[in-house]
């Protein structure tokens, strides 16, 4: 039974949908508050760089370096982030142009390819890994063995993270003031909320859950380094951000049916079905853009649409 | 520190602005290159030798400015009137895959035509995908950010689908190792386009295609009925509105010819360089998201976008030639991505004042 397809599928869907739940979070905080990242991609390959190195050169037990790693891919994530931040919040950049540029910068023909083979670190198996959490019986369990219990701690993190955020956002005087610099930051700014503060904060927050995010492909997926590891995950993870309407819960189903698109053309060759992966891996985007479209009318883009002052500096004397 | 907007922007600052901010990325470059210990000055030499003075580099650069000449210009012609089309990369394959097309079909006609074949072909392919966005954002006011990024991957799926995973016209299935390593049918002869050169400079038609584009889309925006409306729906679309002009088409018709630029580029690629669809090739070549940075650099300028085509496909041209054990991978994104940075953040002094009162 768990060898049948609708589970191998969604298991397989949960571990690949794992980074983007990540990288979508982050997005998701990084543009409530008004501020768009194109840079994800170049922020979760370092992200994956970083995590890669402290795993190769740090001694001690697995969960303690493995901890080590996250938080470093965190912080590289963040790093980057706040170049991004510095320039479109700062500066007042042009958002698209700047997220753009630190996908270059940082992509992968830039400083994560750089730093990857500067640190010699290509062609290399992870000396430690995520694995899976529970013990085999209970991943025996039927259907909810292999998709519940046959995860490893990055993916259980992340429901938590999808919880924490949901309820940050929702709930808390923090979350509401977030909301608002998003939506009205002039509004905001007369409330006596620090725009410029939140926007940097939830950029970099952004930034280090993208980290994150590239470190679960060089960690757990594929753990080993090869440049652009993450092959455009971060672009799917900002669709994915449309695609939940910038809702937290939202990312983690989006996620996870994105990953299940990627999982399911392999799952279903291993079942004799040949079909053309490239031609179902489209669907997820087509999807996207019928969701977008769906969405745009005016009624419902207040209700579920992108926050209002997204891709807009603000600039107190100017409006 | 107060930051006031400039009522006027001085000419001169326009020109030292871009100057300076390169001058300031290139000493971030020799930072980066010196804290990972290589010697700043040595690589930036051996980079611009490579780029431009050494035997046949100046060839090399043209070929890698061209495509991004072409989707440059298409980022430009869009983001003039605050269009984020930002698709030129799946133009770019889209055309490539009608030019390719084209120019297989004609096989056996007279060259000329079959250049003019394509190049209409490629124009299309990317004037057709562009107007996907453009349509759901005329009509259904969609983002078009993210319809047209979306479709990027569609089209490169489409690609690979063509190459990889079908038999389809444009797959070469002739011989055992054509099946066992898929790759696209090869262009014929009379397809290859044309290329003059002088002084041992070669200069390919896609390459002066692309300047005679960068030249129209001059005219066209500074000398046009057209492109004075593009510019005022650009700055305020009501205004636009009120003033009687027809938005929804302006946004159609400014796309498309977004497209249609970026899809040359895509026929240019097979015609000029590769003469075969190569999904994995055009991928990591990733032009259409350069040919943004290209366009923002030179300011939506038609021909500062030629000039910064060609330094960034210089630099991108030396990476290749470069790429060894002693010469850091990646090297030359990290620089493309400071330049930009740096202009971007030079644009500030450009638009405000910055002044120092305690």
């Amino acid at each position: 039974m768990n060898n049948s397809l609708v589970v191998v599928v969604l298991a397989s869907g949960v571990l690949y949908g794992t980074p983007l739940l990540y990288a979508a979070l982050g997005e998701v905080l990084a543009e409530r508050s008004g501020v768009l990242n194109l840079g994800v991609e170049g922020m979760m390959l370092m992200g994956a760089v970083m995590g890669f190195w402290t795993v190769e050169r740090m001694a001690g037990p697995t969960p303690l370096v493995l901890a080590a790693a996250i938080g470093v891919a965190a912080l590289a994530g963040a790093v980057m982030a706040a170049i991004h931040a510095f320039l479109v919040i700062t500066l007042r950049a042009n958002q698209i142009v700047s997220g753009l540029a630190l996908t270059i910068f940082a992509g992968a023909a830039g400083l994560s390819s750089y730093l990857g083979n500067d640190l010699n670190l290509a062609g290399k198996p992870a000396k430690h890994q995520f694995q899976e959490v529970f013990p085999t019986s209970w991943q025996d369990l039927p259907v909810i063995g292999p998709i519940v219990f046959g995860q490893s701690a990055l993916v259980y993190a992340s429901w938590v993270c999808v919880a924490l955020v949901a309820l940050y956002l929702t709930r808390t005087r923090l979350g509401l003031n977030l909301r608002a610099v998003g939506e009205s930051p002039a509004a905001a700014d007369a409330m006596g909320v620090n725009v410029s503060r939140y926007r940097y904060a939830h950029t970099l927050v952004g930034g280090a859950f993208a980290g994150v995010g590239g470190a679960a492909f060089s960690l757990s997926i594929t753990p080993q380094w090869v440049d652009g590891l993450t092959q455009g995950a971060g672009w799917i993870a900002i669709a994915l951000v449309i695609f939940a309407f910038w809702r937290p819960t939202l990312c983690l189903l989006g996620a996870y049916f994105f990953g299940a698109f990627t999982a399911l053309p392999f799952a279903l060759q291993g079942h004799g079905v040949t079909v053309a992966p490239e031609l179902f891996q489209t669907l997820p985007y087509v999807a996207t853009i019928v969701a977008l479209v769906l969405v745009s009318s005016r009624a419902a883009r207040l209700r579920f649409g992108a926050p209002a002052a997204l891709g807009l500096p603000y600039v107190r004397e100017e409006r | 520190m107060r930051i006031e907007r400039r009522l006027r922007q001085p000419w001169w600052l326009t020109v030292v602005v871009p100057v300076v901010s390169i001058a300031v990325a290139l000493v971030l470059s020799g930072v980066v290159l010196f804290l990972t210990g290589h010697p700043p000055l040595k690589s930036f030499r051996r980079i611009i030798d490579a780029a431009f003075i050494a035997n046949g580099a100046l060839t090399e650069t043209i070929i890698s400015a061209t495509p991004l000449i072409f989707t440059g210009l298409a980022a430009a012609v869009a983001f003039r009137m605050n269009l984020f089309n930002i698709g030129g990369e799946g133009q770019l394959y889209s055309g490539a895959i009608t030019g390719a097309a084209v120019g297989l079909l004609m096989a056996g006609s007279p060259s000329p035509l079959i250049f003019v074949g394509m190049i209409v072909a490629g124009a299309a392919g990317g004037a057709l995908l562009a107007s996907i966005p453009a349509l759901l954002r005329a009509f259904f006011s969609t983002n078009e950010i993210i319809t047209s990024l979306m479709l990027n991957y569609v089209v490169a799926l489409v690609l690979e689908y063509l190459i990889f995973d079908s038999h389809s016209y444009l797959r070469d299935t002739s011989g055992f190792e054509a099946n066992v390593f898929p790759q696209g049918k090869t262009l014929p002869d009379e397809a290859t386009w044309s290329s003059w050169t002088i002084h041992g400079l070669v200069l390919p038609l896609g390459f002066l295609v692309a300047l005679a584009v960068a030249v129209f889309v001059w005219v066209l925006y500074s000398r046009t009925r057209f492109g004075f409306e593009v510019q005022v729906i650009g700055d305020s679309t009501r205004a636009g509105r009120y003033a009687g002009m027809r938005t929804r088409r302006k946004i159609v018709a400014v796309m498309c010819l977004s497209g249609a630029i970026a899809g040359i580029g895509g026929a240019s690629q097979m015609g000029d360089f590769r003469h075969q669809l190569d999904p994995r090739g055009l991928r990591d070549a990733s032009y259409g998201y350069t040919g943004i940075v290209v366009a923002a650099l030179a300011r939506y300028n038609p021909f500062a976008v030629v000039l910064v085509a060609l330094l960034i496909g210089g630099l991108t041209n030396a990476g290749f030639t470069l790429q060894g054990a002693d010469f850091p991978a990646g090297l030359v994104g990290v620089m493309q991505g400071l330049i930009l940075f740096c202009a971007l953040g030079g644009e500030l002094f450009v638009r405000y004042r910055v002044r120092f009162a305690w």
